[in-house]
């Protein structure tokens, strides 16, 4: 089964094909230009590599959130679409747990996603029986809060672009208790979503191209400041 | 040739199939207006979010409506600007995925371009050149249409657009949004000739609009009339507010044609559905000699034929977008 996946949750642009057990191609890309005008070039460039065309591909993934709202709906137009010209299935995959998927070890793996105001997009998954359990389910958590729910660990795995701006308050308040992820497994790897979309799909949990919508975790502003002056109101 | 169109540049998610650039085999408009209504104007991170969870279904549906399926379509034409930024990339986003995934070229179309060539479906007959006046509650514009991808801008508004001083007069008056439609229908019982609002010319054979002072006098007379405890006839300030826009509008259209020779006046955009402008554009063109075209209702508003028609005629004139095409939120017409 081939499966391609891509991730534009964050600056980073990736996208992977694999076969069944297989990585064929990766490709990522942290530059300036917009997700807009290289992700469909960058999937060209890596199915023409592979002398593939796209409705060779059995399975979409894509990461669905959370993350930048703009890159999320790009990501998702891309995916849905192909998924609709070849009725093809699709599945979406957690942002956050794609990066915890990156540090397969016994510990506790704490992703975390620039939410800006000092907020990060995080989850706390631990590994059973060779799968990823969530113990905190996504959210959006000021770091301060974060660090507080983290000192009930003895060692925390964390990775993702938040751990760059915030990587000395967290070393400062958790000390020898947090370990930082190499670089090079510090952002979402569209291997790790055609591989998380694969094992949804054989568990049967697939999205559809006509409903699947980006998992935001927050209201857009103008909803929430209606919503409070709704309760002033009443 | 059948192209498939997709416009997402504000609140309306769109998808059309268009053959040969004029005769319309589905024409699908989602509209958000009730979404955004309890906003009281588009909130764009909502208009977004809304263009991704429909625009599959919309394609299906403008699929289905012209009895065709994706294997069909020889070409894919998008809005690519002005409009809202998050909105316009999911439109383009979906384009440059299908164009793709189908290996048929794609058109990234200007949206204002797009309100001219809804003209193009309706009047079977029209060609260019022509003048053509757009006027939209984002833009305002006097064009000499030289052909069909070729536009010389000759006149624009310095401020507001004609339809955004409808929309924020309508507001002041205390009207549902979008207020344009309910200005228009009010100034047909109201007296024009009540209240004189002023007419804004700029400088001498200028082409040029100016509407936030006509809004500001309009916003006085309101404030005046409560401080002095007076009646205001909503009815009467609307007709007399509408006039003042349309004399402009209409001075400035004609004074174009008969500069250019031009025997022909083209209107387009939102306001383009506004009765008081097309009956005071019919009755001076009888007089004048000059033919008067405009779309019917459901093609002045945003939607993806126009779209369509706009990028076969791109097509046409030899030119591709790739798959590197970005939007443009700021796009202009030169
Ligand atoms: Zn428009």
């Amino acid at each position: 089964m081939k499966v391609l996946g891509l991730d534009t949750s964050t600056m980073m642009a990736t996208c992977a094909v694999i076969n069944d057990e297989r990585l064929l191609g990766e490709f990522s890309l942290n530059q300036d230009m917009t997700h807009s005008e290289r992700l469909v070039p960058m999937i060209k460039e890596i199915l023409d590599n592979l002398n593939m065309k796209v409705e060779d591909i059995d399975l979409y993934g894509v990461a669905i959130g959370p993350g930048s709202f703009t890159g999320l709906r790009i990501g998702a137009a891309t995916i849905k679409a192909f998924a609709h010209l070849f009725d093809k299935p699709m599945v979406g995959v957690s942002s956050l747990e794609a990066l915890a998927y990156n540090l397969p070890f016994n510990e506790i793996v704490v992703p975390m996603i620039d939410a800006r105001r000092n907020r990060v997009y995080t989850g706390i998954y631990t590994w059973e029986d060779r799968e990823l359990k969530e113990l905190l389910a996504p959210c959006v958590l000021p770091i301060d809060e974060l660090i507080i729910r983290l000192k009930d660990f003895d060692s925390v795995v964390v990775n993702g672009n938040g751990t760059l701006i915030y990587r000395e308050i967290l070393e400062e308040r958790l000390g020898k208790q947090v370990s930082f992820a190499p670089l090079g497994l510090n952002s979402c790897k569209a291997s790790s979503i055609c591989e998380l979309a694969r094992i949804k799909y054989e568990k049967g949990q697939l999205d559809d191209y006509f409903t699947l919508a980006p998992e935001y975790l927050r209201e857009s502003q103008a909803q929430r400041q209606l919503r409070e002056k709704e309760k002033e109101t009443s | 040739m059948l192209t498939l169109a997709i416009e997402t540049s504000c609140d309306e998610t769109a998808c059309a199939v268009i053959k040969d650039g004029r005769e319309v085999l589905s024409n699908i408009i989602s509209s958000q207006i009730d979404v955004h209504r309890k906003f009281g104007g588009v909130v764009p991170e909502i208009a977004s979010r809304k263009h991704i969870e429909a625009i599959n279904n919309i394609i299906q549906e403008a699929l289905d409506e012209a009895n065709c399926t994706f294997k069909d379509l020889d070409l894919i034409g998008v809005t690519q600007g002005p409009g809202l930024v998050g909105a316009l990339l999911v439109g383009i986003s979906t384009a440059k995925a299908l164009a793709y995934g189908l290996d048929i070229p794609l058109i990234g179309v200007n949206h204002i371009e797009g309100h001219i060539c809804a003209n193009y479906i309706e009047h079977k007959d029209l060609e260019p050149p022509f003048t053509c006046l757009v006027v939209s509650g984002g833009h305002t514009y006097l064009l000499n249409v030289k052909s069909y991808v070729d536009y010389e801008l000759v006149g624009r508004t310095r401020d507001d657009a004609a339809g955004e001083a409808f929309d924020k007069v309508a507001r002041a008056l205390g009207l549902p949004y979008p207020g344009g439609p309910h200005i228009d229908r009010l100034a047909k019982i109201g007296d024009k000739d009540s209240i004189p609002f002023p007419r804004v010319y700029l400088e001498d054979g200028s082409y040029d609009f100016s509407f936030s002072g006509l809004k500001t006098a309009v916003l006085n007379y309101l404030n005046q009339m409560k401080q002095k405890g007076e009646e205001i006839i909503v009815e009467d300030v609307a007709a007399s507010f509408q006039q003042a826009v349309l004399d402009v509008l209409v001075d400035k259209a004609f004074r174009l044609a008969r500069e250019t020779s031009s025997k022909k006046i083209v209107i387009a955009g939102g306001v383009a559905a506004n009765e008081g402008l097309r009956n005071m554009l019919e009755s001076r063109g009888e007089e004048e000699g000059i033919r008067i075209y405009y779309p019917s209702r459901i093609l002045c508003t945003d939607n993806a034929a126009m779209i369509g028609s706009a990028a076969y005629y791109h097509y046409i004139n030899g030119e591709r977008s790739d798959l590197s095409l970005n939007v443009e939120p700021n796009l202009g017409l030169n």
